[in-house]
């Protein structure tokens, strides 16, 4: 990267665009993805609510996949799923 | 907060967002989340620099879809009154409309060591704010050093399992006792593995009128050397081995809650320490013979403090 | 409508904090401040101020509190000293990077060690690398105006910085002078109602302050602040200027007194400048040309004004009432950089003098002066001190 212009810079480093880092895209970190069988899947919320990138998404109350961008890869959706709905395959 | 349902938890903005730069599988996202579901206001955050800090907020990139505000290592508490203070400035002039809660986030070094004073004023001076205390029980963000609130055996950077010494010396500072003894409207030990029992207590930390802490049991992956899906697991076996007992004070009134509540009832079995030790690296040495006594220490200690907390929660 | 009254440094400062009535105002006791937030405390008490007072537990949540109540959008002030100011040492330049326009008067005292609670510079110059505005105090009065000015210049849009407002311990802090006061109402209108640019509080538009910053933006945003400082002293200019029409009273960027004529000059800060005024008399009725000057606004540095104030001068003496051991005293070498660019370069000294309260008197001033004039001083003088 290069030095930023100040005319881009608001003063007193505020960041004044809330959750800008969701431009931000940790998905490049994983080595393991997630894999959902969605024929196990109950949709109970338990990976959403354990997910610490908050890649779990959810559309009119259904476990409809996984952010790729963010997911980083950690495994915990597979291990909180009470249905083994979610395997971690090498990346 | 009775009918907490996932479903509807799932309804609340997303006040914490994606792209936080935080280890893969730590748990200290999983806590604030938890946390923010505490209230439907608007929520203004501050945090101690930390691990949580430094990965929510590197320019140009905020993970904050609320007001966040950071200064300073050991002030986080002092930063959060600021907040409140103004808070009340403005809204009795009618410069402020909402209702706004107030919350500061720090590590437990931010919290046990070097923000213990400014975190005993607020809390004295009874501003109207939460203090969540993110303890994964050491300096993770520069390289796990022993903390005050690093467990006894421990091998951290600065306190080596050797051929001397078993890792850390010293018992863990009991900094949840500390915060009751401040006789604040509420207090609590949390543990993201039970999503209800925080909730609920951050709920109830939030409609306080006056300060509240929250010390939340926060597993570290890095730090406490375990495969990072294992983190909501080794949540749990911290309450069901009662090192981490889950309880609240509200208003000086002790009460064990959910695992824990059921294990001082006798319904759930009391495991025993080893299985903590056993699960994570830090601890690893301890399973030579000659550290033997210490491991008998160290269940001795945990021993003692939960039948104080038993007592407590009798009284 | 004003009137005259008899008031010590501290009361002063109060008074017009009084006046002015900030939304959050958050400190600890530390001699010889304590007078004003004791005073402070009894308007609240008395419904006096609308101001939410906080008594912190150390100096260092009393900036921290001041940081983060200033970014949420209200006015705040405090005050301290000495250890005071050390302790807030690692908030000092958060707050100012932060660009947050908060106020504080600090009643300088001398650092520890030894510990001593007397008057010198120590303080606030372990300040002056932070980032923060700094306004000196010669007399009760200029300590009054100063506590009314400072909102103008830290609050102004194209500044949005912190500004201590100096004024000597005791000499200033608890020694009764006659001053004029302005009537609130005036003040009131001249300091004006807070505007803040980006109020932390203001939950529909959700901003992130105090980030971390990696070394395409730290840089970058540490240029911001050279840009507020610049724009600082154009401004205070400005609102001196206001305030002259307000009170009849005139500040500059640098006080003078008899600089015109005189063949050669000294530089001083604060309650000491008005010490070197009689001096000055004195050697003047001596026949030796003297002159002196005080920064009134020390940061940002007013070089231009002072290079002004040097130029055809044989000689300046620049007194500091600090000293970077090993090196001279902290107003020595800028001042010797604004006279860099000058023609001819007068010959500069250095006096340090009054460390920990030691004797800054017109005997021992004009001494020193009297060495300068004749040649015959070395390039640093320590007053008084005997070896």
């Amino acid at each position: 990267m290069a030095m930023a212009n100040i005319k881009d810079l608001v003063i007193g480093g505020r960041i004044i665009k809330a959750g800008s880092s969701e431009n931000f895209f940790t998905g490049d970190w994983r080595s393991y993805v997630p894999v959902v069988d969605q024929d196990k899947c109950i949709d109970c919320y338990t990976c959403w609510i354990y997910c610490p990138d908050n890649s779990i998404v959810f559309r009119d109350d259904k476990m409809s996949g996984i952010k790729m961008s963010h997911c980083k890869g950690c495994g915990i959706c597979a291990k909180v799923c009470p249905k083994k709905a979610i395997t971690m395959k090498e990346e | 907060m009775t009918s907490l349902s996932l479903k509807e938890l799932n309804k609340l903005p997303v006040r914490l967002a994606s792209g936080h730069r935080l280890c893969a599988g730590c748990a200290e996202s999983i806590i604030a989340k938890q946390i923010l579901m505490g209230t439907a206001d608007p929520i203004a955050v501050s945090a101690s620099t930390g691990c949580f800090e430094v990965s929510t907020t590197i320019f140009p990139y905020t993970s904050w879809n609320t007001p966040y505000i950071h200064t300073a290592f050991g002030n986080g508490a002092a930063t959060c009154a600021g907040l409140e203070t103004a808070y009340n400035a403005l809204k009795k002039k009618g410069k402020i409309k909402e209702d706004i809660k107030f919350v500061n986030f720090a590590g437990d070094g931010a919290t046990y060591d070097i923000g213990l004073q400014a975190l005993s004023g607020a809390m004295e001076r009874g501003h109207r704010m939460m203090y969540v205390c993110l303890n994964n029980e050491a300096y993770m963000n520069t390289g796990i050093q022993r903390s005050s609130a690093t467990a006894m055996g421990a091998s951290t950077t600065t306190s080596w399992a050797g051929t001397l010494q078993p890792g850390k010396k010293e018992f863990s500072k009991d900094m949840t006792e500390i915060m009751v003894a401040h006789n604040i409207p509420y207090v609590a030990q949390v543990s993201p593995h039970n999503w209800r029992d925080t909730v609920t207590k951050a709920s109830k930390g939030f409609a306080a009128d006056g300060p509240s802490f929250i010390n939340a049991i926060s597993p570290c992956p890095r730090g406490w050397r375990f495969p990072s899906d294992e983190t909501i697991n080794m949540a749990r076996l911290a309450v069901e081995t009662c090192v981490w007992p889950l309880y609240e004070v509200v208003d000086g009134k002790y009460a064990l809650t959910a695992e824990s509540a059921r294990i001082a009832d006798g319904k759930v079995e009391k495991k025993p320490v080893l299985d903590w030790l056993n699960s994570q690296g830090r601890f690893k040495h301890l399973l030579q013979d000659k550290w033997e006594p210490v491991v008998e220490a160290i269940q001795g200690e945990v021993d003692r403090r939960w039948e104080r907390l038993i007592k407590l929660s009798d009284l | 409508m004003t009137h005259d009254i008899a008031i010590n440094g501290d009361n002063a400062v109060a008074l017009a904090w009084r006046q002015i009535d900030p939304d959050v105002c958050a400190a600890y006791p530390i001699t010889p401040q304590t007078i004003i937030v004791e005073k402070f405390a009894e308007y609240v008490a008395n419904g006096e101020v609308s101001t939410e007072f906080v008594c912190v537990e150390s100096e260092h949540s009393a900036l921290t509190l001041c940081t983060a109540s200033a970014s949420a959008g209200a006015r705040t002030f405090t005050a301290t000293a000495s250890q005071g100011l050390a302790y807030m040492w690692e908030m000092l330049p958060i707050t100012a990077a932060m660009r947050v326009p908060l106020i504080m008067a600090v009643a300088n005292r001398a650092v520890s060690g030894p510990i001593n609670i007397n008057n010198d510079h120590g303080d606030a110059m372990s300040a002056r690398d932070c980032g923060w505005i700094q306004l000196f105090s010669e007399n009760v009065q200029q300590a009054y105006d100063n506590s009314i000015i400072a909102p103008r210049i830290a609050e102004h849009p194209e500044v949005q910085l912190p500004c201590l407002v100096n004024l000597d311990g005791f000499i200033l802090t608890h020694a009764i002078e006659r001053m004029t006061m302005v009537e609130t109402a005036d003040v009131k209108q001249f300091v004006g109602e807070h505007k803040p640019l980006y109020p932390l509080l203001d939950v529909k538009h959700p901003l992130s302050h105090g980030n971390m910053d990696g070394p395409d933006f730290y840089y970058p945003h540490k240029y911001q602040s050279v840009l507020g400082m610049e724009k600082a002293m154009e401004v205070t200019e400005q609102v001196f200027k206001e305030f002259a029409d307000l009170t009849g009273r005139e500040y500059h960027l640098v006080d003078e007194y008899l600089c015109d004529d005189a063949e050669f000059v000294a530089i001083i800060l604060g309650s000491s400048f008005g010490t070197m005024k009689e001096t000055v008399d004195q050697l003047r009725a001596e026949g030796i040309k003297a002159g002196c000057a005080m920064p009134h606004l020390y940061r940002p540095w007013p070089e231009a004004a002072l290079a002004k104030i040097m130029k055809g001068k044989k000689a300046v003496a620049v007194f500091d009432k600090h000293l970077s051991i090993g090196a001279y005293g902290p107003m020595f070498p800028e001042v010797v950089t604004a006279a860099v660019d000058l023609d001819a370069v007068p010959k500069m000294y250095n006096v340090i003098y009054g460390l920990g309260g030691a004797d800054a008197t017109v005997a021992g001033f004009k001494k020193a002066m009297e060495d300068i004039n004749a040649g015959k001083a070395p390039k640093i003088t320590y007053l008084g001190v005997k070896s």
